[in-house]
């Protein structure tokens, strides 16, 4: 667990944490059904950065719809503060600008557009991109975008944050910064984060606990703390431990 | 990006052929009366013009109002049968049943309905135009990347907050889609109308030419038709560019 932050943030409410207990998901094919979970718990306290790694199509983007309530369990316990998703490839709307597409998830509410700029904007500042305000998103760089789709999520005013492989798309260099920011931004701004990843160096350097998935249907294998103060570095020889701890949760020969 | 088009060699060609053309006439290939060499077409152009001029205003009003109201009414329609699944599965079928009505027939049918005026040519240019603007619409609204959906609802966004800040907006490139491509028939749709019953319009003038043995005339009014449409063609293709910049860059490459 990261230390409490110095003062509350604002204009949110504190409630954050999310329950999942023994869930199973499946999906109808034509094959007939398929688990997608099954048996899957993970619990992530208020402002606790719960990481989730598993091998490709283990179910980790459902589990991350159930705890925003874009699906239901078919079994099991799911309880979840609400939660903004940020997915995978940025998403941001071609037409807008880094502004207005920040400001989109307060317009969804129905916050008039002067208003909802008026409250992005300082965000966007802090996220240096105030020179960016009206740049299309064509114009932005991947890193950048990230950075938008991310505050766009964070506007949405939420407890819980599920991240949806935010920075699989990006190259290693930029990822690697990505990482970093992200983990200050949230020790700034603290939430309630499910993120899930491939990468087990990014599940580690982010995480408050790792959570490792098995192959479909997915469930949790092993819940890996990482006890380790921020900001972490990635050479720092108790985090290269743990990782091999997760690889080998995995199933992965180091 | 953009991938310039060479015109050189498709205006050599053109010059080519018509130099074919004037040559089979002037070498009396056939009777000028029933084919006018190229010349005769240029000169009519120019003696003709203020007649050509007065009739092309009309043709050109029932052109653009009828595919102003075909794209205001398509973007319409298409909204509904997106937003309503009732509406699209009551509606698509009769749409495309509607694409096999002979639009020669029906022009004279709605002028007798609608009278000789303005109305009855607009509706036949917006019912020709109609069809594929709707069609591109609709491709556009389907096109919308349905985690984006979902991204809104997470943000507790309204059916209708989400039609209108991702759906709608990303559906207007597909209105300019299908007007470019309505613009040729609509020019079709305005003579096939005006030659239903008409006073005025290049369709009427071309009409009149013909029994007159005014070859060249006739001539004329087709290539102002053409060159018009084209020009319709290229100048939505301007206010896309200068309303829509974004929808021709491309979206989602996070690799830059």
């Amino acid at each position: 667990m990261i230390e409490a932050p110095a003062e509350e943030p604002r204009g949110r409410e504190r409630t954050g944490g999310v329950r999942v207990e023994s869930v199973r998901r499946t999906f109808d094919t034509k094959n007939g059904p398929v688990a997608a979970l099954d048996g899957m718990s993970l619990r992530a306290g208020p402002d606790e950065i719960v990481t989730v790694v598993g091998p490709s199509g283990c179910g980790k983007t459902t589990l991350l719809e159930l705890i925003c309530g874009l699906q239901r369990p078919d079994q099991g316990v799911l309880e979840s503060a609400p939660a903004a998703l940020m997915p995978q490839r940025d998403l941001l709307l071609p037409w807008l600008g880094a502004l207005d597409n920040a400001a989109l998830a307060l317009r969804a509410r129905g916050i008039p557009r002067t208003q909802a700029q008026a409250q992005a904007r300082p965000w966007l500042e802090r996220f240096g991109l105030h020179e960016f305000a009206h740049t299309r998103p064509a114009e932005l760089s991947g890193g950048m975008r990230q950075r938008v789709s991310f505050l766009r999520s964070l506007l949405a005013g939420k407890p819980v944050l599920a991240l949806d492989e935010p920075f699989a798309a990006l190259d290693a260099l930029t990822r690697a910064e990505m990482q970093s920011w992200l983990a200050h931004t949230l020790q700034e701004e603290p939430r309630t984060v499910v993120l899930v990843t491939h990468d087990v160096e990014e599940a580690v350097v982010l995480g408050d606990r790792v959570v490792v998935m098995s192959p479909r249907p997915g469930r949790a294998v092993a819940d890996i703390a990482v006890p380790l103060p921020r900001p972490r570095r990635r050479t720092d020889p108790e985090l290269t431990a743990l990782r091999e701890h997760v690889y080998r949760a995995l199933g992965v020969p180091e | 990006m953009r991938r310039a088009l060479s015109w050189w060699r498709a205006a050599i060609l053109l010059l080519a052929l018509l130099g074919i053309w004037e040559l089979y006439v002037d070498a009396g290939g056939a009777d000028s009366l029933i084919l006018p060499a190229p010349h005769s077409v240029a000169a009519s152009l120019y003696d003709d013009r203020s007649l050509l001029w007065s009739n092309f205003l009309v043709t050109a009003e029932e052109i653009l109002l009828g595919i102003i109201v075909a794209a205001a009414g398509a973007l319409l329609t298409a909204s509904l049968m997106h937003f309503f699944l009732t509406v699209r599965r009551a509606s698509l079928p009769l749409l495309i049943a509607s694409q096999t009505i002979p639009i020669p027939m029906i022009a004279p049918v709605l002028v007798l309905w609608l009278g000789f005026g303005l109305v009855p040519k607009v509706v036949v240019v917006a019912l020709v135009s109609f069809f594929s603007i709707v069609v591109t619409t609709l491709a556009a609204f389907a096109g919308v990347d349905p985690d984006l959906i979902k991204l809104m609802r997470t943000f507790d966004a309204s059916r209708w907050r989400t039609f209108r800040h991702v759906e709608l907006p990303a559906a207007l490139p597909g209105v300019f889609t299908g007007t470019k491509i309505a613009v040729i028939v609509a020019v079709i749709g305005a003579v096939f109308a005006e030659w239903a019953g008409a006073n005025a319009g290049l369709g009427y003038l071309f009409e009149q030419s013909i029994p007159q043995l005014l070859t060249a005339r006739a001539y004329a009014t087709v290539v102002i038709l053409s060159l018009f449409a084209i020009a319709l063609f290229a100048v939505l293709n301007l206010a896309e560019r200068l309303t829509l910049p974004w929808a021709h860059r491309p979206i989602g490459d996070s690799f830059r």
